[in-house]
């Protein structure tokens, strides 16, 4: 198959599919609610399971009964739906079950707007539900990165046994670009016997399988604590990733910016080089884990002389930003999170304003 | 001759944490015998709630999941969605289901989810320690109605069963009880058709049973038993409230 043009939204359905997906459980909410039209359509055609859910609450449910069952299955959502899905993945990280979720991010806080948004950064990194949960957080900055992100994200999921999400923000899901569905990225699903609740009968034993995340006692609840961190832990090892531009130069200003608004800050940085003034980029594909070595390695070279996080946010990556640079350079922020993505005239502006 | 009188395959050796006088334990041991009868052991999956019986995968021998608050029937809708072979219940209280789990367990019954729902109700939270749920009954006293349920203030309580009953999909809805010999054999009954109509694919099925909790009542379990027939059973009246053969 070539490449096809296709909206985002769709294409994260279709994705889900070719990953091997074949259940969906989903509520609707712009900007994202053609990933449930199109897969209300799709699923029946492939054999499988479309569930239009009666809230996100419900949903999120509905997604680890599934999973802790054995079934490969997501969900897609946007931010006010993402919230109310946070308590479900709170309770799936605990049982350890693999489940991918797909936040389509719009502005915030409260019902915010329906406009692009990247408010829900630290939502998806640092707190996405209670009782110190992480999820795998991946960032893709184009339809076809969607793509190829949410074919990654099942086997993710089911090798860390967590749910893994990708932050999208509103363009992302809304925008049509060519995309070509790779086939080597999906994979297998992986043997759920140890731990799955597929019936004793279907995995010819007699021990049964019991997911649950209440632990009264002390002991067993910080072990199970310990078997999540070390996941976390791994995953820092293992699954960062990240993306340079213009790194070759002598820049004066490195840029951290991921999804959508990194595609502005690219075209801010090729007018800037025309002007003279070489600014690098360091994009994270992945925000959590973070690619903090790698920011601040690329701010070591001699020639940059200050950091700028720009966001559609009032500020949030910045501060994983200034952890990575651990004080070494200026960090600082521009950004805006009404839903109108900043220009790269006004990023011009924003780096222009460092004064380097 | 061999034993007359056995312990349920589907039910564990574990002792249960159930207070004296609690009729879960009665209800634990007939579902296990209805799931031993009907040799589904092997490919049922339970869901757990959030209250008294959370632990109750410790005392069953088959997969479990466990729930939060309310949410069972949309975990039950998760696993029989995509295994409907499997045969799943979920075993909710009354704070659980007729209360944060509303939502959950109308929609379940409306889509007409193949499952089995085995509601508990006792008319109080059990596990947090006797407040007041939608199911109290009026002028009922409770942690949190020290002066009895008010209905002037909190309304009446919510028969589900009958609030089920009329969605119009349809489904096996029925009430029973356990509060003595006679009655544990009609909710044993109840049970099995449930499980029965699941197995065939035919509807959701919803048997509510009325339970004590002699703890949280402040009462003997003998006098448990005589309050819940006296005050509950004339409100939440026993029977079949709606089978699948009405519609077809």
């Amino acid at each position: 198959m070539g490449k096809v043009l296709m909206k985002g939204n769709e294409a994260i359905g279709e994705a889900a599919i070719r990953a091997g997906c074949l259940n969906y459980f989903a509520y609707p909410i712009t900007p994202q609610s053609e990933v449930a039209e199109y897969l209300s359509r799709r699923m029946p055609e492939v054999g499988g399971v479309f569930l239009q859910g009666e809230s996100e609450v419900a949903v999120s449910y509905m997604i680890f009964g599934a999973a802790a069952a054995g079934a490969r299955v997501f969900t897609t959502s946007s931010s006010p739906g993402i919230s109310l899905m946070s308590e479900g993945v709170s309770y799936i990280t605990a049982a350890q079950c693999p489940a991918v979720f797909v936040n389509i991010m719009r502005g915030g806080p409260g019902l915010g707007g329906i406009l692009p948004s990247q408010a829900d950064y630290l939502q998806a990194t640092k707190g996405i539900g209670h009782g110190g949960c992480r999820l795998l957080v991946m960032a893709p900055a184009g339809v076809q990165e969607a793509v190829e992100m949410v074919m990654m994200a099942f086997p993710l999921a089911e090798k860390y046994r967590n749910p893994v999400i990708i932050l999208g923000d509103g363009l992302i899901g809304q925008m049509m670009e060519p995309v070509e569905f790779p086939d080597s990225l999906g994979s297998e699903p992986s043997n759920k016997d140890d731990w799955a609740t597929t019936g004793m009968d279907t995995r010819k034993s007699t021990k049964r399988n019991l997911v649950r995340s209440l632990f009264l006692d002390p002991k067993q609840l910080n072990e199970n604590n310990l078997v999540l961190k070390a996941k976390y832990e791994r995953m820092k090892e293992e699954e960062i990733r990240y993306e340079k531009y213009n790194t070759d130069s002598d820049y004066k200003v490195l840029i951290v910016s991921y999804g959508t608004m990194s595609r502005v800050c690219k075209t801010a940085i090729d007018q800037l080089k025309e002007e003279g003034l070489e600014v690098g980029l360091i994009r994270p594909q992945t925000l959590f884990p973070f690619p903090e070595i790698a920011v601040r390695k690329t701010a070591e070279k001699d020639s940059c002389k200050a950091v700028i996080s720009i966001e559609m946010s009032m500020g949030q990556m910045v501060e994983d930003v200034q952890m990575s640079i651990q004080g070494k350079l200026p960090v600082s922020w521009y950004g805006k999170c009404g839903g109108d993505i900043p220009t790269p005239e006004e990023v011009i502006d924003a780096v222009k304003g460092l004064n380097v | 001759m061999g034993k007359t009188f056995k312990k349920p395959e589907a039910l564990s050796d574990q002792i249960m944490h159930y207070c004296p006088g609690c009729t879960h334990g009665v209800i634990h041991r007939l579902v296990a015998e209805v799931i031993d009868e009907l040799g589904i052991r092997g490919r049922t999956v339970g869901v757990a709630p959030v209250g008294c019986a959370v632990l109750a995968y410790n005392y069953f021998t088959f997969d479990f999941q466990e729930a939060a608050h309310g949410r069972a029937p949309a975990m039950a809708t998760g696993i029989k969605r995509v295994r409907p072979d499997l045969m799943v219940f979920t075993y909710q209280g009354d704070g659980d289901l007729a209360s944060i789990g509303m939502g959950e367990i109308i929609h379940a019954a409306n889509r007409g989810e193949k499952f089995t729902t085995i509601f508990v109700n006792n008319a109080v939270y059990g596990m947090t320690g006797g407040q007041m749920a939608p199911t109290t009954m009026p002028d009922q006293r409770t942690t949190t109605s020290p002066f009895g349920r008010n209905v002037e203030d909190v309304g009446m309580p919510i028969k589900v069963a009958e609030l089920l009953a009329a969605l119009q999909t349809p489904g096996y809805i029925v009430r029973q009880t356990v509060l003595k010999p006679k009655y544990i054999n009609r909710a044993k009954k109840a049970l099995k058709k449930a499980f029965t109509y699941q197995m065939e694919g035919r509807c959701f099925s919803f048997v509510e049973l009325v339970s004590t909790c002699p703890t949280n009542w402040g009462l003997t379990p003998v006098e448990a038993v005589k309050w819940a027939e006296e005050k509950m059973l004339p409100y939440y009246q026993l029977g079949e409230f709606k089978t699948p053969d009405q519609e077809e």
